[in-house]
This record gives C-alpha cells, structure tokens and sequence, in this order.
C-alpha cells in the first residue's frame, strides 16, 4: 500500500470547530480592522497608516515569491492600488492581513508566471493532486545541527544560504511555505488566497519543509552525528 | 508506529504543541527512534531559521515614489482635486 499524507487526518473535527472559533473572533482580533474603517471612509492617514505597516511585509513576500528586488517593488505598488481600488470590496470575511498579503500574493504569482511564460502555467494548471498521491521523499541526510541556529553563520551568509534554499524549491511549495511559516497564516487562510484545497495546502507544506530541512541539514548538519535512517533502503511503499 | 507514519504525520507534530501529548504513539516513536527525532528538531530549526531575523526593507528613495503614486489614485477616487487639498 502507499502511504499518502492525505489518508492520514487527526482530528479533524475538533479542527474544524477551532477554525471556525477562529473565524468569530477575527473582527475582535484584527488590530487593522479600525484603520481599515476609517480608510474606507476616505481617511488617505488611515490608508496611509496601513501601507506602513504592510509595505515592507509586502516587500518580503513578494521578494521570497520572485526573488528580484525590482519585481518586488513593482507588487508592493500594484498590491496597494489594488487595495485603494477594493477598499470597498473588503467585506471582513477575512483579518485585514489576509487580505492585504493575499492581494500580493496574487499579484506576485502573475508576475512570476509572466516571468517563467507558459512552461509555468502548464506546471501550475498540472494536476496536483497527482502530486499528493506521489511517494513522500525520504529524509536523506539526517545529522544534528552545528551549533544554535542563529549562531550558525553570519546573518548575510545565512540570510543567502536560506534563499538558496527556498528558491530551489518549485513554486507550488515555496509559496505555502512563505505564507504559512514565515507569514505565519493559517492553513485555511492560506488556501483561500491560493484557491486551493486545505490538503494541498498540508501536503505542499511538508513536502516543502522535508525539502529544505534536506538542503539545510547538508549545509548545516554536523557529518560526525550522521544517523542512518533505518527506512532509507526501503521506498515508502509497504 | 512505523517511520513512515511519523514522516506523514510530521505536519501535525510540528504544529500542534499538544500533539505529543495527545499521540502517545508519536511521543513513544520518537523516544526510540533517534533518526526520527533528529529530522523533526531539524525541520523546526528550519522553521525558525525562517522566521527569525528574515525581514526586508525596500529602499526609502522607493518608498517616497510609490506613497505618492498611491495618494495620487485615492484623491481620483476619492475626487478630490490637488487644489481642493491644499486650500
Ligand atoms: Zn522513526
């Protein structure tokens, strides 16, 4: 039998009754919510509060997504236009966070499938599901780490080794990967901006973590703790 | 639990700070498989890499040229005339 991520669910009521929990409370929580009100209202100080706090955010996101610095400034420009054209639009079904790194992403994915021409349709528009039912790969080079993770390197030698590491990872996995772990979204924030399923989104998450902990480990691991994995002679088929 | 069980299951692992506690089966995988427990510290040090320490800025000079452009598209759709602002 093959092992699928996908066969493998916890819990997942007591999942579905957090996120809908979640939802609730969104307007309580959403520390924007107020700027967002009184910008709609035709308030440009307000608007203008939200693009400082959001504008070097957007910069990251979008950098991580088309690794190209003017690339990234041309999504924070397109990203807030968009918004002062939507700002009625906006209706809360979502924290104003999501909406805002939504837009961008959206934007910088055009842009990056501008950038790639067809060839990255075809893999975008390619089945993933097709993908999910692919073997999960194997940790290979398995080690301890050398040293904390901060103190590893220095912060430019890391700060490039780290975007190495993401950009050699395909698309579909580096974008889950930036929103959910270092925008930190949630699962089903992430796929309602990607308009994608909360599976896809699960299994292009670990497929994107196993694959930088790869790359990472072999940069990072110290050869002396290198551990055999005691399933690595054998495909995960069982 | 096998290896490969774990390896499906890592998302939830990482995730979920209870999830050892609930998963007696992870907790008792890991403590006696050490290859295991090696890939997952690994992958949450990866994680934090990530996070920590991994902000970008744009240049100023940038940010002053698209504020303005910004400005420019709220007072057409506000309808607002330069002149009307600055009286
Ligand atoms: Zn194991």
């Amino acid at each position: 039998m093959i092992v699928v991520a996908e066969e493998y669910s916890l819990n997942n009521s007591r999942k579905n009754e957090l996120e809908s929990l979640i939802k609730q409370k969104i307007s309580v929580d959403d520390e924007d919510l107020p700027l967002w009100q009184e910008a709609k209202d035709g308030n440009f100080k307000a608007f203008q509060e939200l693009m400082n706090r959001f504008q070097n955010r957007v910069y990251g996101l979008a950098f991580r997504i088309l690794n190209n610095p003017q690339d990234a400034e041309d999504i924070v420009q397109q990203t807030f236009l968009t918004l002062v054209e939507q700002i009625d639009r906006y209706r809360g079904e979502s924290k104003v966070k999501t909406w805002i790194l939504g837009i961008a992403t959206n934007h910088a994915l055009k842009l990056l499938r501008k950038r790639k021409g067809q060839y990255y349709t075809s893999f975008n528009d390619r089945n993933l599901d097709s993908i999910n039912h692919e073997p999960l790969p194997h940790p290979e080079y398995i080690a301890v780490w050398r040293d904390n993770p901060e103190n590893l390197a220095t912060q430019k030698e890391l700060k490039i080794l780290l975007s190495e590491s993401l950009n050699r990872l395909e698309e579909a996995y580096r974008t889950v990967f930036i929103l959910r772990d270092i925008e930190g979204l949630s699962t089903e924030e992430t796929a309602n901006i990607l308009d994608i399923s909360l599976s896809n989104v699960k299994i292009r998450l670990l497929r994107a973590r196993l694959q930088l902990r790869e790359d990472l480990t072999k940069k990072l691991g110290i050869e002396a703790t290198r551990l055999i994995s005691t399933h690595s002679e054998h495909p995960i088929s069982k | 639990m096998t290896c490969d069980e774990l390896l499906i299951a890592l998302n939830e692992v990482v995730d979920s700070e209870t999830a050892l506690e609930i998963y007696k089966e992870f907790a008792a995988h890991l403590s006696n498989c050490n290859p295991c427990q090696v890939v997952l510290d690994n992958i949450r040090q990866t994680i934090t890499l990530f996070q920590a320490g991994q902000e970008y800025h744009m240049p100023p000079s940038f940010q002053e040229k698209y504020q303005q452009i910004i400005e420019s598209k709220w007072d057409e759709k506000f309808h607002k005339s330069k002149n009307e602002k600055n009286s």
